[in-house]
């Protein structure tokens, strides 16, 4: 046995994102007495955070009233002018505003890196006396023998790559809460954990997810116009019976941060998300604003699209979920951090009252109810058919009767069909022999580069003896079963080229694992046809170093 | 003995650094820093002599911003015992450097000053000579090797084509190498306890010493990009090549 | 201006690293040279041949032998007393006596120059040579280490200077040469090497590895290097990986066998003089970095490669 180290909190939370700084911030605001830890796998704040982002500060604005005085980076870029773009091949056709229901209007919504909005955050909760903990991830999850939950564990470092403990070992730590907090983003491998093990999803429908793939480019001044926000939807994805779409933000200092996001319900398994990404910015309209640019980031993250009837029950004894843990995107606004923020302050205000009544690790059901009678309710509720009609229907009806449905629940409070079920990603996968593969066009080097070439521009690494944390249930199925049936679809869906499949037509076909390019983004988990891989945390301060995504 | 270890706080090397478009240096904004991987090895090395009972105490010393007391609190959490900080919002050149540890010298007394041999963002690798210059004393510069033998240091250096020992009259001043040594992780436990630590802040001008810059940055660019070359047709020509490179 | 050029030496003969410093000296000014050392007459003798060399200053001193920066800068720092300007080669004794010359003078230096830009401009690496600075001293005098490879060779002959022996106050009394271990292995280090043989993935396993790289690099002289994917994949330790977390190599030449050219790669060898790439993809990114490209399966093409050498 190994011995480890306990330090015991009122609160530790899990993951250093907008949901868990303002859990952490929050507590400390109702009670300055509580003692919060913050742990974060990623080297620093906002290392692995990746968003768009177009962010409305309803949220913000309750946490810390004075954030635009306060030296904020979000304040610097208010949305000013927002396009909506239905792309065909060649041309674009803007959709009018007048047929979108209003809170598709991004007035006072501000555009920025949702990474650095994390940094500040991380100082104001500094100020405030939390300790935040970066490069530590939570490995395991620590129960008492009534099976609440009490605490996380942190993961062990110097172990090598049999697992095997090398000279510079230090054993992860056990730190125990009254309560825990899981805000890990979507499809935490803890949370993942949680969700079985207290049956989390009974009442709610499997979660879903997008894989967005982002970019960062600074272009020049006479193409710059802050705060305008573009989206796209149609090609490509028109093209591959998929759907997904584009986003182009106008931010500060003459750059743009673009990105696509592939749903990952796709079925045709030669669907390549990177390669969409990379021909869509060769859409005439998107490189007329690239060009003469230069790319200066890269990176990818899965994101939930399940709405509100994936959002799972959110309490278990001794803990929550909130953020991107439980889910709640606003799938057709893409926006997720006012909730996740929301989401958390309302945890913190219900585990504040609970410590102060004495209570500890019992189940905080205020908590679910008040998300549920919260204005996240109320606005993911207007929504909630969106996602699904456009996975049933297709991309273009789909798109319509979304509106439709969106424009009955704003004005009268009712829709056009129940909320809509949804089926995991895993499952959607079909038969390679179904499809043709799908030719992509190759990188120029000025638009459009190679995936490799594009993962060193998200500046990950990982120490390279230690033990692989992508994990094969089975190690026989990738050969086995992916290969022959679905073509190895995870050569293509992972944007950072983690699985490649050597020699894939030969007798010594085997999958090589390169889990050192891994930017943590979880489509692995999610998308495998059988669920043979899992995604675990790899030594802490490993992942992406995403500077302003 | 006491072992003063000075700490610089960089840009992580995992990080690719990006020109600034107007060319006035590279762009820092947001971007992850961390402590110059050669003054961790300089931290471990001193870590592992204390435990080698052949030093009593640690002193970590960082010349930059406010923010480089995260760097120290690395230093502290992985087994320095106290910290000072040198806070400046200005570049600090290696020339100035040098004067302000010469000034810490004078009021800590170490036996050794032991330091990485260059700093991962400028790559000057001046301070450690400088520092050694200024007060008088002997040098082991890009170490591989540091033992301690009564009142003398014997360090073995990374030369061109090999390896050189040399022995040093203590108190002496080392700058670390790669292959020196593996620096531990700071673990959790010890990044709490390190919170607690003594930290002194202080400013050049508490040492009376001028930080002006002597060297003026005109311009910073990006390097040439290469080319692509000539496609040869087949091997006899790539023999042909190589034979005019000399090389064959 | 008159500068004073280091010279590196092995008693007899000038190394090529200060050929290159006085072609960067001669763009300051007038040369002079400074050997230092224990029976080292003959390397002042081949010093003063060097083309463009005013004066040679000879400080023949068994204190001097094994150039410790302690010795030696006292020495320089007084010579210094008419010069304007010290280079030495960015060589691990540059490296390590420069600076301490510099304190000595209180001047700032300026590391590892990649070129002459004016009397006090000069360009230099910095962030491992990912952004080029260009900076101007307000010194009175310069103290300079030279990037070799940035500057050609002066002509070793055709110079007639005069040699003038100097005395220097010897041992400083702080430090002592113990002994020396020249690197012996049957391969040159990854990082000093001439030539590098690098593989790649393409190379399939460990014995493929072993029976195509090796003879090539045994007929070259050469060290064997490989990327990430081919350490990664196992067929050779991690100490041979170049570029990302990984060696940083520069060598005259590198040929690279079966590379795709990631561009943590690239980031690893981009500065070798001369980049020779062989692959079957005609499209792999190591080609746009390709000094000299070859598009041939490496199984035929690399044991032909050897067998014509």
């Amino acid at each position: 046995m190994i011995e480890r180290e306990e330090m015991p909190y009122d609160v530790v939370i899990v993951g250093g994102g907008p949901a868990g700084l303002a859990t952490a911030i929050r507590l400390k605001q109702v009670d300055p007495a509580l003692s919060v830890c913050v742990l974060e796998k990623g080297s620093e704040i906002g290392a692995h955070i990746l968003s768009g982002a177009t962010i409305d500060p309803k949220a913000l604005d309750e946490l810390l009233p004075t954030w635009r005085e306060d030296g904020c980076p979000l304040a610097e870029t208010p949305v000013t002018d927002n396009w909506h773009w239905h792309l065909t091949k060649k041309k674009k056709f803007g959709l009018p505003h007048l047929v979108m229901p209003p809170f598709m209007s991004n007035e006072g919504n501000y555009t920025g890196s949702l990474g650095n909005l994390c940094r500040w955050l991380a100082e104001q909760a500094e100020a405030l006396e939390i300790e935040i903990f970066p490069g530590f991830p939570a490995a395991e999850i620590l129960y008492d023998e009534s099976g609440a939950v009490i605490g996380v564990q942190t993961g062990d470092m110097g172990v090598d790559r049999e697992g095997n403990p090398k000279a510079d070992f230090q054993p992860g730590m056990n730190l125990l809460g009254k309560y825990t907090v899981f805000c890990e983003g979507a499809r935490g491998h803890l949370t993942k954990r949680l969700k079985a093990r207290y049956d989390l999803e009974a009442d709610c429908q499997p979660q879903i997810y997008g894989i967005g793939i982002k970019e960062l480019w600074d272009i020049p001044a006479d193409k710059h116009v802050p705060g305008r926000v573009i989206h796209t939807q149609g090609w490509p994805m028109s093209e591959t019976d998929s759907w997904g779409g584009g986003f182009l933000y106008h931010q500060a200092n003459n750059q743009v941060a673009l990105g696509f996001v592939t749903a990952l319900d796709y079925k045709n398994p030669y669907v390549y998300p990177f390669e969409e990404f990379q021909r869509w910015k060769q859409h005439p309209d998107i490189r007329a604003i690239l060009e003469g640019g230069k790319r200066v980031a890269y990176g990818a993250r899965a994101i939930n699209e399940g709405g509100w009837q994936s959002v799972p029950m959110l309490v278990f004894p001794g803990g929550v979920l909130a953020g991107c843990s439980a889910g709640f995107v606003n799938v057709p606004r893409i926006k997720g951090t006012h909730t996740a923020m929301k989401s958390g302050m309302l945890a913190a205000e219900a585990m504040a009252a609970a410590i102060n009544a004495g209570r500890a690790q019992d189940t905080l059901g205020e908590y679910d109810t008040a998300v549920r009678e919260s204005w996240i309710a109320k606005e993911l509720k207007l929504v909630q058919n969106a996602e699904p009609m456009v996975a049933k229907w297709g991309g273009e009806i789909g798109t319509v009767l979304a509106g439709a449905d969106m424009w009955l629940r704003t004005l009268f409070g009712f829709g056009l069909a129940k909320p809509m079920k949804h089926h995991t990603d895993a499952s959607t996968l079909q038969r390679a022999d179904l499809y043709q593969p799908i030719a992509y066009p190759k990188p120029d080097g000025v638009i459009s580069f190679d995936r490799l070439t594009s993962v060193s521009y998200s500046f990950t690494n990982h120490e390279e003896d230690q033990p692989v944390h992508l994990k094969l249930k089975d190690a026989s199925v990738p050969t086995a079963i992916n290969l022959p049936f679905y073509a190895g679809p995870e050569a293509r869906y992972c944007p950072a080229g983690v699985y490649e499949f050597v020699d894939p037509d030969g007798a010594g076909a085997k999958l090589q694992i390169n889990a050192q390019n891994c930017v943590h983004c979880k489509t692995c988990d999610i998308k495998d046809p059988t669920q043979n891989i899992e995604w675990v945390t790899p030594e802490g301060g490993g992942g992406p170093n995403y500077p302003n995504m | 003995m006491k072992i003063l270890v000075p700490v610089k706080r960089v840009i992580d090397y995992n990080v690719k650094p990006r020109v600034k478009a107007d060319g006035t240096g590279v762009d820092l904004a947001n971007v992850k820093m961390s402590m110059n991987p050669f003054d961790e090895i300089a931290v471990e090395e001193a870590i592992r002599i204390k435990e080698a009972g052949k030093a009593e105490e640690i002193v970590a010393v960082s010349v930059g911003p406010a923010k480089a007391q995260d760097t120290l609190r690395t230093a502290l959490a992985m087994g320095a015992d106290r910290a000072i900080l040198i806070e400046t919002d200005t570049e600090v050149e290696p020339l100035a450097v040098a004067k302000i540890l010469k000034a810490i010298v004078a009021e800590e007394n170490p036996g050794l000053v032991i330091l990485g041999k260059q700093a991962i963002d400028d790559d000057s690798n001046q301070t450690g000579q400088m520092l050694a210059a200024l007060l008088g004393r002997p040098q082991g510069t890009f170490a591989s090797k540091v033992e301690i033998d009564g009142d003398h240091v014997a360090v073995t250096r990374e030369v061109d084509g090999g390896l050189e020992t040399v022995k040093l009259a203590l108190p002496a001043i080392v700058t670390t190498d790669l292959r020196l040594n593996e620096p531990r992780y700071a673990s959790l436990p010890n990044i709490m306890k390190a919170k607690k630590k003594q930290l002194d802040v202080k400013t050049a001008a508490d040492y009376g010493v001028d930080i002006a810059p002597r060297l003026k940055t005109l311009k910073v660019s990006e390097p040439p990009v290469r080319v692509a070359g000539v496609k040869v047709a087949d091997v006899d020509a790539l023999v042909t090549k190589l034979k005019e490179l000399g090389v064959a | 201006m008159k500068t004073l050029v280091w010279v590196e030496h092995d008693n007899a003969s000038v190394k090529d690293a200060t050929l290159h410093t006085v072609t960067a000296a001669a763009k300051l000014g007038e040369v002079h040279l400074l050997v230092a050392g224990s029976g080292c007459r003959a390397a002042a003798e081949a010093a003063a041949k060097i083309a463009g060399v005013a004066k040679v200053h000879l400080a023949d001193n068994a204190a001097y032998e094994h150039a410790l920066a302690e010795n030696v800068a006292p020495l320089i720092v007084d010579l210094m007393g008419h010069h304007d300007a010290f280079l030495a080669p960015a060589t691990t004794t540059g490296k390590n006596v420069a600076p301490r010359v510099a304190a000595l003078l209180d001047v700032m230096q300026l590391s590892d120059i990649l070129s002459v830009e004016g009397e006090k401009t000069f360009t230099r690496p910095i962030y491992a040579g990912n952004a080029i600075a260009t900076v101007e001293s307000s010194d009175a005098k310069l103290v300079i280490t030279v990037r070799g490879t940035a500057f050609e060779k002066a002509a070793a002959e055709g110079g007639s200077a005069a040699i003038e022996d100097v005395a220097g106050a010897g041992d400083a009394g702080l430090s002592s040469f113990v002994g020396a271990e020249l690197a012996k292995s049957e391969r040159p280090e990854l990082t000093s090497a001439k030539v590098i043989v690098s593989g790649g993935r393409a190379l399939k396993d460990s014995e493929t590895f072993e029976q195509v790289i090796m003879p090539l690099a045994d007929k070259l002289g050469a060290a064997v290097g490989a990327s990430r994917a081919a350490v990664d994949a196992g067929y050779v330790p991690n100490d041979y990986q170049v570029g990302q977390t990984g060696k940083i190599v520069a060598p005259e030449v590198y040929i690279a066998v079966g590379i795709s050219g990631a561009i943590q790669h690239l980031a690893g060898m981009k500065d070798s003089k001369t980049i020779i790439a062989i692959n079957k993809d005609e499209d792999a990114p190591i080609f746009q970095v390709a000094d000299v490209g070859l598009v041939a399966d490496l199984f035929t093409a690399v044991p032909e490669l050897t067998g014509k050498l």
